[in-house]
């Protein structure tokens, strides 16, 4: 079944008509971890309000739960749990509190859904009584996730959730989603990391309002159609130049610590690109074949 | 109703965890209450004088010692000449010029008239004209005085005189207190909750919590009734806090009846929590919606009627305060504090405002959108 059904959905802002979304389909099924994964200003909180009835769309059209999000925009208020980029609890207000207030908002209790939030709750319950305003960022996440949770909604929208988290809790809030997917909760979330892009059960590359492939993660690296070589030296960036320079290159960029290399399916081996940038006077030459990521693909797209 | 109840808990509890908004409600009104009306003052004293006596007669000295014996004036010159004189007046030591001419007394008896000179600095326009017809005023006293021992009266007047005699109602002592103090204890409740309520909204708009608030189930009215009961029972507590103050420092008991005054205030504070609401429903930021406030807060009061008469406008100025709240705010609390009027003589005020109310909230629920 069909949680999210989105058609030819359109958002422009403004007098100069810049178009925030464009054309944009897709659909989610009932249960999935679906990520949309793009850069800043690609459109991603644009579809999440609109989804949530925050946002008129100017075109298209789009349901949740089989709800129109015009016409039935209260149906999707009560059953919808979203949690906005920014952090927007009351900071005045502590942990308990909020909890409790948007508990109430909704008509329920927090006993009544505890079994969905107690993973989570238990990790900043010690801290209850502290002010919203008070916590760390990777509290506060927690913090929204419980909120946005707690009326048991069926389809829970995330706009990156996990922007300006440290490491740690970014694995640990993927994990708790992972739990959530099986409490048959339909999951939509937003992120610019491409690294998170292969924990959702299915991606959606986004780049200026416009969808650029839409996958499983993995048969998106699967579907990578060049060669992709991962070049490292003692002079990167004399490196990068020299490989810009390489007649047969269709695409260079740094990659970490090193560089990724874009040739032709089966047109260039490691060796053969070794033996160039030796005759290019660079040291301490490593060449590997490279698996493509997200980011490679994502990187394709773009060109 | 379950919502209601629960968004004004977590109302008052944000109210109240913020100390400095606590001091302000129930400090701020005292303390501007107490200073205040010591301050703004309408009589006129220590009017600085100086005179050019040319006379130097008996009737020049009783004159200037008349007029000192006022209490109004201070003498600061007692100068040779005009423009010796005047030179305090450009130095800001002088105010008022009285000049009494050679032969004053003379003149006076011989030919039974004589003409002062006064020439008053007109920056400072209150006081100029005040202080203008205070020493008029002085003078024809002084007049009356002489005629009464120069002039063996004959029974019965050759003259026709009006004698006016003015006997004050309501405020039998000209009390400007009496006068001023409702007018600002009206204000100061129109700005505590015209301003909270402004700005309330707006900070959810600021901090991003009405979007969590945007996507729940909660009903615009009950969102909106939300914001406006908490200020609602402040202001009426910021009232209460007022008129204690009124009655234990200034004296001050309501003539008329206590419930005829909250009956009205209650009203009033829909209207005004209502305009505030609807200007945050246009903001987007505390900034703009502090402007915006400021900007009507200061109409409403300058031409609210506590300052300057509003007999005394022109037409258009008297046109727009028809559409100032905070003008039958004033009015109101005159006419029951002072006066003890009724229920009934208050209707048509009542009626107003309680127009202004219903319009102003209408317009803010319709102008709050939970979508864009």
């Amino acid at each position: 079944m069909e949680a999210v059904v989105v058609k030819n959905l359109t958002k422009t802002y403004g007098k100069e008509q810049t178009v925030a979304v464009d054309d944009v389909s897709f659909s989610v099924n009932q249960g999935e971890l679906f990520g949309l994964i793009g850069p800043d200003g690609a459109g991603k909180t644009s579809i999440f309000r609109m989804l949530t009835t925050l946002l008129l769309p100017d075109g298209g059209s789009a349901s949740v739960d089989g709800h129109d999000i015009v016409k039935d925009f209260r149906a999707i208020r009560s059953s919808v749990g979203y949690m906005p980029g920014k952090f927007s609890l009351y900071q005045d207000l502590t942990i308990e509190e909020n909890l409790h207030f948007f508990a109430t908002v909704f008509g329920t209790t927090i006993e009544e859904n505890y079994h969905l939030i107690k993973d989570i709750y238990v990790q900043i319950e010690p801290f209850k009584s502290r002010r919203a305003g008070k916590l760390s960022g990777g509290m506060k996440q927690k913090l929204a996730l419980c909120c946005a949770l707690i009326h048991q909604p069926t389809t829970l929208f995330l706009d990156e959730p996990t922007t300006g988290v440290d490491p740690v809790s970014r694995k640990e809030f993927w994990e708790m989603l992972k739990r959530l997917k099986e409490q048959n909760i339909t999951i939509l979330v937003s992120t610019p990391y491409m690294d998170e892009a292969s924990l959702c059960d299915r991606i959606a590359l986004i780049q200026g309002g416009k969808i650029l492939s839409i996958d499983k993660p993995d048969n998106i690296v699967n579907g990578y159609p060049d060669t992709l070589l991962a070049v490292k030296a003692d002079q990167m960036y004399r490196l990068l130049k020299v490989l810009e320079k390489h007649p047969d290159m269709l695409n260079s960029y740094a990659f970490g610590e090193y560089a990724h290399a874009v040739f032709a399916n089966g047109q260039m081996q490691p060796e053969a690109l070794e033996s160039y940038l030796h005759a290019h006077g660079l040291s301490g030459v490593e060449v590997l074949a490279a698996r493509a990521t997200i980011e490679d693909s994502f990187i394709k797209l773009l060109h | 109703m379950r919502t209601l109840r629960f968004l004004l808990r977590k109302e008052f509890r944000q109210i109240f965890r913020d100390k400095s908004i606590v001091a302000l409600i129930f400090f701020m009104p005292m303390v501007q209450l107490i200073l205040m009306p010591l301050a703004a003052d309408y009589e006129v004293r220590n009017i600085n004088l100086s005179v050019v006596d040319h006379d130097k007669s008996p009737y020049s000295q009783k004159l200037i010692a008349k007029i000192i014996a006022s209490g109004y004036f201070r003498l600061t010159g007692y100068n040779a000449s005009f423009k010796e004189a005047f030179g305090l007046i450009e130095s800001d030591k002088a105010d008022l010029i009285l000049e009494i001419p050679h032969n004053f007394e003379r003149n006076l008896i011989r030919e039974d008239h004589e003409k002062l000179f006064v020439a008053v600095n007109a920056i400072n326009g209150t006081k100029a004209s005040l202080g203008g017809s205070y020493l008029g005023s002085i003078i024809g006293d002084f007049n009356a005085d002489i005629r009464m021992q120069l002039v063996t009266t004959p029974r019965f007047s050759q003259f026709p005189v009006i004698e006016v005699v003015a006997s004050n109602w309501f405020n039998p002592l000209l009390n400007y207190k009496f006068f001023i103090v409702p007018g600002i204890l009206a204000i100061l409740v129109t700005m505590v909750g015209g301003f909270l309520t402004a700005l309330n909204i707006v900070r959810e708009k600021e901090i991003g919590t009405i979007e969590q608030i945007n996507v729940t189930p909660i009903k615009k009215h009950i969102f909106i009734l939300g914001k406006l009961i908490p200020f609602w029972v402040l202001a009426n507590v910021v009232f209460t806090i007022g008129l204690i103050v009124a009655r234990f420092v200034y004296g001050i008991v309501p003539e008329g009846s206590l419930l005829t005054l909250y009956a009205f205030i209650s009203v009033y504070l829909l209207a005004v929590l209502g305009f505030g609401l609807l200007i945050s429903t246009f903001c987007d930021t505390q900034q703009q919606a502090m402007f915006i406030m400021f900007f009507f807060m200061m109409l409403f009061i300058l031409l609210g009627g506590l300052f300057t008469s509003i007999d005394s406008m022109p037409d258009w100025a008297k046109l727009i305060t028809r559409f100032n709240p905070v003008r039958y705010m004033i009015e109101v609390m005159r006419m029951v504090i002072l006066k003890g009027s009724s229920f009934n003589d208050i209707l048509p005020h009542l009626g107003i405002v309680g127009l202004m109310a219903v319009v102003l909230n209408g317009w803010a629920i319709l102008n709050y959108k939970k979508t864009n």
